[in-house]
């Protein structure tokens, strides 16, 4: 398969992604999305990898997803302490940078 | 030439010094010392005046006019300011003039006022006046004329309201400074006409080449000399801008003695004497000026014979004869009207403190319907308002008749229509007459009224409750108003000295320009007027000036005699008279109307638009439009972005995903 | 064969993508994003990503998706959506997401790079092995690789340090390992009822 066809299909997870950050209102699902859109980043990378005829593409692949674990953790952390607190887990009604 | 430089200086600083010293030191100066402080320092100028004469005459014919220059303003700008004085025979007579007079006055001062919480405050403001017209008439250009102006006419603002708890003294300051400052306008507009065109603020330089810079009558000019006409109308109290010299009145005697007969009024006849080169230039103004004094004079006259207040019929008198003296110096008559001058502020400042004396009998009262008889109990008064009622009449041989009839006889010697001139100013000289000692007849012959039999009997009168003498209101003796005592000068040594030595003056002064025998003033101003044509061409031929003489001495009399039939011998006849003669008699009880004029014409539309500008202008536009709608503009603005703080998460993603999507396209655009 | 199999991975990309998004249960969503991850790995394997496949699966969808439904059990999902609260923004990001899609598409199939159009350079066998991915981290890419592990401690004590329990912030409906161990001895209340077994000990149900 033509390389192309592998960044089309990036293209098009990415955008879902994109989209469904604006549009989901529970923080754990815009986290999801974030993970969708650095997914469709990781294939991009690796069909470059492929294309290239070199591994960089599949190290660089990797250290996102590290990254993406790490983001992932420290953010389903903050809304465990946010549920823990009481407070509603709705972007919405999360609009002041108090407390 | 140093010696008269520096003593012009010294001239001009005395009065200042005694100024700062009796503001300033206040407390080291108990009792009546500010009023000697006061005196020294106007006794040293005139000093130093009399030095300054000497000296100038001591110098060459050619070398009378000394500029003495103190420093630069702005001569790098283009603009020749400096401080800069002007020694020549004509200011060396105004300021002996204005300080011999103002010495006379200080000195009859430290009695009149002598009882009155003011004192100190009087001699400051006093002193502040003399040192202000000192500079006004010392100016060596354009720029000191109108500092002076402006600081002469603030002094007669500080006097005339000087017993400031007064409504009516103080409308009548401001009324008085609303008008000065009009013609300080006109003065300021025609400097700037005058120095457009001839490139210069100094007198000396501007006057050499007005020939050159200006055409006969050239529009601008005739503009230039029309302003400068504006402000000395304002300041002589001519029509009409003369409304505010009557009101005057209410400043303590001894200010109306100084400044509104002797001095600041004859700041207008000083300045057209002075800008003679542009008015020669310019003959229109100079006509003007001619007629404009002609019509005072005779407007004046009317009124002053049926105002009932005294110090009243003084004022109208002093507006007449200013009519005359601007008459004479716009027809180029300069020597006759500056001898006027001089005469007059002998005279009229005498006529003034024997007023103040007949006040202070009547315990602050100036009613002349509540005058009468005190012959007997005020001799000395007596004899010094006769002096100076006939030296105003003209009779001979006190100066009045002299001063007033040379004036009438040069302007007679124009050859043209300014024998019509003449003609008025010798019906104005029988007004004259007839008024002056109407005033003179009420107040002193008669029957005495109680205030006078209790001074015969050696009790001065006075007053159980205070009031204001015009409208009657009761008041009080504190600070800002009359003090609780009066003084009169057959007690005060003081006042007798000022009024002997004027009454002296009254009489000899004319004695420097008798026709055909004497031209001491003639002589004594002819450096000054060396550039002027009308000076030299006007002779009056011998047929004018001695007949001249004759009908002005006949015109006194005349006038003498009528007023005694009305008011001694008929007393009945004057009401009869007032009833058969009704329009007349409103026209002049109503000042001719003049007031009402102004108020309809301009104090009423100001009013008006004061009240709109508040109303509406200051509440729509400037609030509402220029505070409001920028403020409501920035409001909106901050509102608007402040949307963008929402908080929204998914507005920042948004924002994002859009701000992406226009990079994106960007570069796709440019790679193509 | 291999187009076959691309077009039933990529068919589960996608699906596994839309699901995420637009499933209303937050449970849902994680195991649609799960789908998406094993058929992602598919598409590695095709582009001859081993050890990514690998590690995608076992990392991603084993831990991090693991870690994902233990949260959203803990928390819920929401109950139902509240009513607009913010607007709605629905259009304007099926506008802006189509349009970026079409931007990239532009930029994929437009683009005048040569080794777009086929299958790609040659590849060696070892291409993609852990031994050629291990030998890379450790040689070139040493500095990225030290960064991400010490990015790894960072996070993993900000997560402990967020999610901990803070005095007087409890929910009282929750139970420490504290309390279990406490409520045999007396309490501050009067009346204290005698608790017997560890499972009584744990207090009313939990909600």
């Amino acid at each position: 398969m033509a390389i192309t066809w592998y960044l089309v299909t990036s293209a098009i997870v990415f955008t879902i992604g994109a989209a469904g950050v604006l549009v989901r209102r529970n923080p754990l699902v815009i986290l999801l999305c974030i993970e969708l859109m650095l997914n469709a980043a990781n294939l991009a990378l690796v069909a470059f990898a492929r294309a290239n005829g070199n591994e960089d593409g599949q190290v660089f692949a990797v250290i996102v997803m590290v990254v993406a674990a790490c983001e992932v953790a420290v953010g389903l952390g903050l809304i465990v302490a946010l549920y823990r607190r009481k407070l509603p887990i709705d972007v919405d009604e999360l609009r002041e940078l108090q407390g | 030439m140093e010696t008269v430089k520096t003593f012009g200086w010294m001239v001009l600083l005395f009065p200042l010094l005694g100024t700062v010293v009796i503001g300033l030191f206040r407390r080291f100066l108990p009792g009546k010392a500010p009023g000697y402080v006061g005196t020294l320092a106007i006794a040293a100028a005139f000093a130093s005046a009399v030095v300054v004469f000497l000296n100038l005459q001591n110098l060459g014919e050619e070398e009378r006019q000394v500029r003495a220059v103190a420093w630069d303003y702005a001569t790098t700008l283009g603009v020749d300011a400096q401080l800069s004085l002007l020694i020549d025979p004509l200011s060396v007579l105004m300021i002996l003039v204005v300080t011999g007079v103002s010495m006379l006055i200080h000195i009859y001062s430290i009695s009149y006022m002598g009882s009155d919480r003011g004192y100190t405050r009087f001699f400051a403001y006093l002193n502040f006046f003399v040192f202000s017209m000192l500079l006004l008439v010392l100016a060596g250009n354009f720029l000191m004329l109108i500092a002076g102006w402006a600081f002469v006419g603030a002094a007669s603002y500080l006097l005339i309201s000087f017993w400031y708890r007064r409504t009516t003294a103080t409308a009548a300051g401001i009324k008085a400074f609303v008008i000065n400052v009009v013609g300080d306008v006109g003065l300021v507009i025609g400097t700037y006409f005058i120095f457009r065109g001839t490139g210069s603020l100094d007198f000396l330089k501007s006057f050499a080449s007005v020939q050159d810079a200006f055409a006969t009558n050239d529009g601008e000019l005739v503009a230039g000399c029309i302003g400068l006409l504006v402000g000395a109308f304002a300041k002589s109290a001519q029509v009409p801008l003369h409304t505010w010299l009557p009101d005057a009145m209410e400043g303590p005697t001894p200010v109306s003695a100084l400044i509104h007969a002797a001095t600041m009024v004859t700041a207008g006849v000083y300045l057209i004497a002075r800008m003679h080169p542009l008015f020669e230039q310019a003959p229109a103004a100079a006509d003007v000026g001619a007629i404009v004094g002609c019509l005072t004079l005779l407007i004046a006259a009317s009124i002053g014979l049926v105002v009932t207040d005294l110090k009243r019929v003084i004022a109208y008198s002093t507006m007449s004869q200013i009519g005359y003296m601007v008459m004479g110096v716009a027809s180029g008559a300069y020597a006759a009207g500056l001898f006027h001058l001089m005469t007059h502020a002998f005279f009229k400042a005498l006529l003034f403190m024997a007023a103040g004396s007949v006040i202070a009998a009547m315990a602050g009262n100036q009613d002349l319907d509540k005058m009468g008889g005190f012959r007997r109990a005020m001799p000395f008064t007596f004899g010094c308002m006769i002096i100076g009622g006939l030296a105003l009449s003209g009779i001979p041989p006190f100066s009045g008749f002299f001063s007033k009839d040379e004036i009438l006889a040069y302007v007679a010697a124009r050859d043209d229509w300014h024998v019509v001139l003449a003609a008025l100013g010798y019906v104005g000289a029988l007004l004259t007459a007839i008024y002056t000692f109407r005033m003179i007849f009420r107040a002193f012959l008669g029957e005495p009224v109680p205030e006078a039999r209790e001074l015969e009997e050696g009790h001065l009168h006075h007053a159980e409750v205070h009031t204001n003498p015009a409208t009657g209101e009761e008041e009080d003796t504190d600070v800002g108003f009359p003090g609780p005592d009066h003084h009169i000068a057959e007690r005060e040594g003081s006042m007798k000295i000022a009024m002997g030595v004027l009454a002296i003056l009254a009489i000899v002064g004319g004695f420097l320009q008798i026709p055909g025998v004497t031209h001491a003033l003639d002589h004594f101003l002819e450096p000054t007027f060396a550039d002027s044509r009308l000076f030299e061409e006007i002779e009056p031929s011998d047929t004018v000036e001695y007949g001249g003489l004759v009908l002005g001495a006949a015109m006194g009399l005349l006038g003498i005699g009528i007023a005694y039939l009305l008011w001694v011998r008929n007393p009945e006849r004057p009401a009869a008279i007032r009833a058969r003669l009704r329009a007349p008699y409103a026209l002049f009880s109503h000042k001719w109307y003049f007031d009402e004029l102004i108020n309809g014409l301009i104090v009423r539309p100001f009013a008006w638009f004061g009240r709109f500008a508040r109303g509406t202008f200051e509440r729509l536009v400037v609030n509402g439009l220029f505070v409001g709608g920028t403020s409501g503009a920035v409001r909106a603005g901050s509102s608007a972005v402040r949307a963008a703080q929402s908080g929204f998460l998914r507005y920042y993603a948004a924002l994002l995903l859009i701000g992406l999507t226009a990079v994106g396209l960007y570069f796709l655009l440019a790679a193509s | 064969m291999a187009e076959v199999f691309f077009f039933i991975a990529a068919a589960g990309v996608i699906a596994g993508a839309a699901g995420t998004v637009m499933l209303r249960n937050a449970f849902y969503s994680v195991l649609a994003l799960v789908g998406h991850l094993l058929s992602l790995a598919a598409l590695f394997l095709l582009l001859r990503a081993e050890f990514l496949a690998a590690a995608q699966v076992v990392v991603y969808a084993g831990a991090v998706m693991v870690l994902y439904v233990f949260v959203v059990a803990y928390v819920g999902g929401m109950g139902q959506p509240l009513a607009g609260s913010g607007t709605n923004l629905r259009p304007l990001s099926v506008v802006f997401g189509v349009a970026l899609l079409v931007e990239f598409c532009i930029a994929i199939l437009g683009s005048t790079l040569d080794l777009l159009g086929d299958e790609g350079a040659g590849f060696f066998p070892a291409f993609g092995t852990p031994a050629r991915m291990g030998e890379l981290l450790l040689t070139r890419y040493l500095l990225a690789f030290e960064a991400a592990s010490f990015l790894l401690l960072v996070a993993a004590v900000g997560a402990v340090i967020l999610a901990r329990r803070r005095a007087g912030l409890e929910d009282p409906r929750e139970l420490s390992v504290a309390d279990l161990l406490r409520s045999n001895e007396g309490g501050t209340m009067v009346d204290h009822e005698e608790r017997g077994s560890l499972a009584e000990a744990a207090g009313p149900p939990h909600r």
